[in-house]
């Protein structure tokens, strides 16, 4: 009964929850929390692009670009225009997936990684232009960006709140949101995975030309899912924009896709709480590096090689590996 | 109106033949391994900083050039056998990644020894420029062009003469049929990589007295020399060259033109308008899909 529970698919969602709900006792201050929900909220945008390299085998250089235009897309619409929070972001999901199909669709026709050449170049055009239009955008100096409202309930880092007649402050109530939002994008790819969909993506990673003899619009799911991973990273640049309430294009830069993208293969490409970890490791490394100063850099692309030269397949399936094989040896003793 | 043109035609043409040589780098990594070596643009910053470094110390032009070639051949050496080389059995998409950990680190590096300032280079000749209908040639341009025709020239020489340089080619057309042949490929994947510093190293320091140079440029040159050989068809050695003299032309076209703010913009473009309606490239052509 137990041992069918942790096979189950649910049982990382389950021990990712407890996780969320026990993390709050080892967060001393609101900067722990500013932290955390800032990691949930940047896993959530890799759990989403995960789902295009771990399942489409294809990888994006760009995904910043996808993550800053929705960012800007709700901090113009809130801000300069007066709108709600949902429909901005709603509006801005449905503009950053019509660029992904636009772009996807011709391009994941072919063979190789020529979607990484074509995101990289979206990412920095997109990037180029959040820079330039000053009048819209405040150019590189950023824009302040209004706090979450929903159904006109106003969430802000600054305010105070109740939940079930306890008393809590704004960065707590955050950090619910960013855990409930987190849980959500988790269960909503562990499902996608293992839906029809799924399949038929993996199918085409393992083989392509495989999966289009048996039939499989190998294009046409690699672009849906390329689609379904921009719209991860406008809504999760969306909520960014609100939580932080301030944002400049260096949430579209090149360097923040190069971090989506490491966070990934780092936490181990296909494994959907690896790609967590990987994020959770990556925001955590220039914390734990500052105190090199200088050295940061250095210490931060060594420990990038490293890594990857050691775990090629990233630090999750690297280390559940080495777990079950010491399992099955001890199992085996006992036997 | 003819001047402001050859002015931009100028520009264009001596950042494009540096655009070349780094898609040239690019290109030959990824023949030989399939790699796309985003590590490639730290060599550019490691030959023009070496050099200045070195100068300033008072060692002599020449000696200080060929001694930052040298070092940023080691280092394509050392980038090969240490990180490439030990992740065998790696996707490469990890590989990649391992590229991007070494550009980073070798940045880091930079940024403790030569500090976050611009470095101005001296021009290798005189600093007067010189006058062409009215536009304004840098005399360092034509360091750069020479300097770029004959380093391809050497390279196609390197390819089609000499035995290691065959075997290179040999090694990118089908790995295992080279080792069966007796070839060492790994030695030939190191060769490849020393290669591609040379080639990243000449071109950092031939630019750098335009340029400047500073421990943090290599990232944008990087990319752009990747844009190039993009847009001539990543693999092909033709493709690079003219994929690197077309993007500095529209680029500086676009520059002087259009906005210079969109200058940026224009490579990125390029790439898109290349992978929607020619995606091999320019000279991809030939390039066969194995299954």
């Amino acid at each position: 009964m137990l041992n069918r529970f942790m096979q189950s698919r649910l049982r990382g969602l389950v021990i990712l929850a407890l996780i969320l709900i026990i993390l709050p006792a080892f967060l001393g201050n609101p900067f722990h929390y500013e932290l955390v929900i800032q990691m949930a909220i940047i896993a959530a945008t890799v759990v989403g692009l995960n789902l295009l390299v771990g399942f489409a085998g294809q990888i994006s250089l760009g995904h910043a670009g996808f993550f800053g235009l929705g960012a800007y897309f709700t901090g113009i619409a809130t801000g300069t225009y007066g709108w709600s929070s949902l429909p901005a972001l709603v509006v801005g999901a449905v503009v950053v997936g019509t660029i992904a199909w636009l772009v996807g669709r011709p391009i994941l026709r072919l063979k190789g990684h020529y979607l990484s050449m074509a995101t990289l170049a979206v990412g920095f055009i997109i990037a180029i232009i959040l820079n330039n239009e000053r009048a819209i955008t405040g150019g590189p100096d950023g824009m302040p960006v209004p706090a979450l409202d929903l159904f006109g309930w106003e969430l802000s880092t600054f305010g105070r709140y109740s939940l079930f007649g306890i008393e809590i402050s704004g960065v707590q109530a955050w950090y619910i949101l960013a855990s409930v939002v987190l849980l959500a994008a988790v269960w909503f790819a562990l499902n996608l995975i293992e839906s029809p969909i799924g399949r038929a993506l993996r199918s085409v990673h393992g083989s392509e030309v495989a999966a289009s003899v048996v039939g499989v619009d190998t294009a046409k799911y690699k672009s849906l899912v390329f689609v379904i991973s921009a719209i991860y990273a406008s809504v999760m640049g969306g909520l960014y924009a609100h939580f932080q309430g301030f944002i400049t294009p260096a949430v579209a830069s090149f360097e923040f896709s190069i971090l989506f993208i490491t966070m990934v293969v780092l936490g181990g490409m296909g494994s959907t709480f690896g790609v967590i970890l990987g994020a959770v490791v990556l925001k955590l490394l220039p914390q734990v590096l500052a105190d090199f100063q200088e050295l940061e850099t250095v210490m931060f692309g060594l420990i990038l090689m490293l890594t990857m030269i050691f775990m090629p397949k990233g630090l999750l399936p690297t280390l559940t590996a080495a777990v079950s094989k010491r399992m099955r040896k001890k199992a085996g003793g006992e036997a | 109106m003819l001047a402001e043109f050859l002015q931009y035609l100028f520009t264009g043409i001596t950042i494009g033949a540096t655009y070349a040589l780094i898609a040239l780098g690019f290109t030959l990594i990824y023949n030989a391994s399939h790699v796309i070596n985003f590590a490639q643009g730290e060599f550019l910053m490691i030959g023009g900083m070496a050099t200045v470094s070195l100068t300033a110390m008072g060692v002599p032009m020449v000696i200080a050039v060929v001694l930052a070639v040298i070092l940023a051949g080691v280092l394509g050496i050392a980038l090969q056998r240490f990180a490439i080389a030990p992740a065998k059995q790696a996707d490469v998409v990890t590989l990649i990644i391992i590229t991007i950990g070494a550009s980073i680190f070798i940045r880091g590096i930079a940024q403790v020894v030569w500090g976050k300032e611009y470095h101005v280079m001296q021009n290798f000749s005189t600093d007067q420029p010189i006058q062409v209908f009215g536009a304004v040639l840098n005399s360092q341009s034509l360091w750069v062009l020479g300097i770029g025709a004959v380093m391809v020239v050497a390279l196609v020489l390197f390819f089609t003469k000499t035995l290691i340089g065959k075997a290179i080619l040999a090694t990118s057309m089908n790995k295992e049929a080279a080792r069966l042949v007796g070839i060492r490929t790994q030695m030939v994947l190191m060769l490849a990589f020393m290669v591609s510093a040379l080639l990243g190293s000449v071109a950092g320091i031939v630019v750098a007295p335009i340029t400047f140079t500073s421990y943090d440029i290599g990232i944008i040159l990087g990319l752009k020399g990747f844009v190039a050989a993009a847009i001539g068809g990543l693999g092909s050695g033709v493709g690079a060259v003219v994929g690197g003299l077309a993007l500095g032309i529209v680029e500086a076209m676009a520059a002087g033109y259009i906005s210079s703010d969109y200058k940026d913009a224009v490579a990125f473009s390029m790439i898109l308008l290349v992978l929607f309606f020619m995606p091999r490239g320019l000279f991809g052509a030939k390039v066969v899909e194995r299954v």
